[in-house]
């Protein structure tokens, strides 16, 4: 496979929350406000580029019996350096962010990478799939956060795009839990309509 | 918050682990598809979550916090359940075997379940003491299986509707538990949580 597919193959055709249906619960969680969508995909990308990468690299060293915790833990090196590191730079975003900066370790979308890829493909290979992957799920994540910041908030990116009368009375429960299930069920819907 | 009962009444309804905190959403997608195994996985649920959130909160006061390891607690944590679940099930198909039949085939699927560890993390971030963090997962555990039960009912008529083809399955359920969050909205403000 040429390596521009090794790339886009986890951006578009397979693409982790859309496609797969695997990462929902920071998908759903954190797509409230573009921004905080955004920071999510990029720390989860970070945390499954690295991985991939160290995986790949000790592959042949790794035994087969205890492999998934030695990647557990490989992983839950990269989300500690991500947590902390939020923590110290982008403690707004940490903070709206909260229980899932640590929970991106249960994450089955980089646990998946590192056992169906990683751990049988080269470095370089791996860590293009990592990124594909990785900005797959930013991109899910960013869109959904457009559209429910764009009806709930009437903003993007905290900028206001509707006029004064929408402040008053803008779509709310968009923000609240229920619009994140509605979002992705209409999303996943048009993806089944308009792929086949 | 310091009345036992308002923890337990906030992790149970106002903010429900599946459809406020979006925690566990891979089983409750994954394995609502009959009344008995949701029963079944919402049972293993509440108690891995009971036993696991006493496990961490002794290693967390114990081990972490006096030896200055706080750093290491994402990692620590999730090791610690996986090799309890193990435990618990290695445990369970020796002594008990009328349980393990009835749990046992959900224990695996719950290492990697992230309300589980969810619910660690809250009970530290929350400063919870012993008997707090009990009742907090007693309660997030059977949120987690009223909702399941629930959804796997919603869903068993759901396979017999008439619906249209790119509805069906995923974008349904989704749908689905859009309006039972909605409806779980109605809670928050019950007794003066949110």
């Amino acid at each position: 496979m040429k390596k521009s597919q090794i790339f886009t193959r986890g951006l578009i055709k397979e693409n982790a929350v859309l496609v797969l249906m695997i990462g929902l619960c920071p998908a759903l969680a954190v797509s409230g406000t573009v921004r905080d969508a955004f920071g999510m995909g990029l720390a989860a990308t970070f945390v499954l580029f690295f991985s991939n990468i160290i995986i790949s690299i000790m592959r042949k060293r790794i035994p087969n019996e205890v492999r998934i915790p030695i990647f557990i833990l490989i992983i839950s090196t990269f989300v500690t350096i991500i947590d902390y590191f939020m923590q110290a730079f982008q403690p707004n975003l940490y903070q709206a962010l909260g229980v899932f900066v640590p929970l991106i370790v249960v994450n089955c979308m980089i646990l998946g990478r590192a056992e169906a890829y990683a751990s049988k493909n080269s470095v370089i290979n791996s860590a293009l799939d990592g990124l594909g992957v990785g900005l797959g799920f930013t991109l899910a994540l960013t869109v959904m956060g457009a559209i429910r910041e764009i009806f709930g908030n009437g903003t993007l990116l905290g900028m206001a795009i509707f006029g004064e009368g929408f402040k008053n009375a803008p779509v709310i429960f968009m923000i609240l839990p229920p619009g994140a299930f509605l979002v992705i069920g209409v999303m996943k819907a048009l993806i089944n309509r308009y792929s086949k | 918050m310091k009345d036992p009962a308002l923890i337990f009444l906030a992790a149970f309804l106002v903010n429900n682990i599946v459809l406020m905190r979006f925690l566990g959403l891979c089983p409750f997608f994954g394995v609502s598809n009959a009344v008995e195994t949701a029963t079944g996985m919402g049972m293993a649920v509440i108690f891995v979550m009971t036993l696991a959130s006493w496990i961490t909160w002794i290693v967390y006061h114990g081990i972490l916090l006096p030896f200055d390891l706080v750093f290491l607690r994402t990692a620590v944590f999730i090791l610690t359940i996986a090799s309890l679940v193990q435990l618990v099930e290695m445990f369970l198909k020796k002594s008990y075997r009328t349980l393990y039949n009835a749990l046992g085939i959900y224990l695996p699927l719950i290492t990697t379940n992230c309300a589980i560890l969810g619910v660690t993390f809250l009970t530290i971030d929350n400063k919870f003491n012993f008997l707090d963090s009990t009742i907090f997962s007693i309660g997030t555990g059977l949120g987690f299986m009223v909702v399941m039960i629930t959804f796997a009912a919603i869903k068993e008529r759901l396979d017999l509707a008439p619906i249209n083809p790119s509805i069906k399955g995923y974008p349904i359920s989704f749908i689905a538990a859009g309006l039972m969050a909605l409806a779980f909205l109605g809670f928050s403000g019950l007794f003066g949580l949110t």
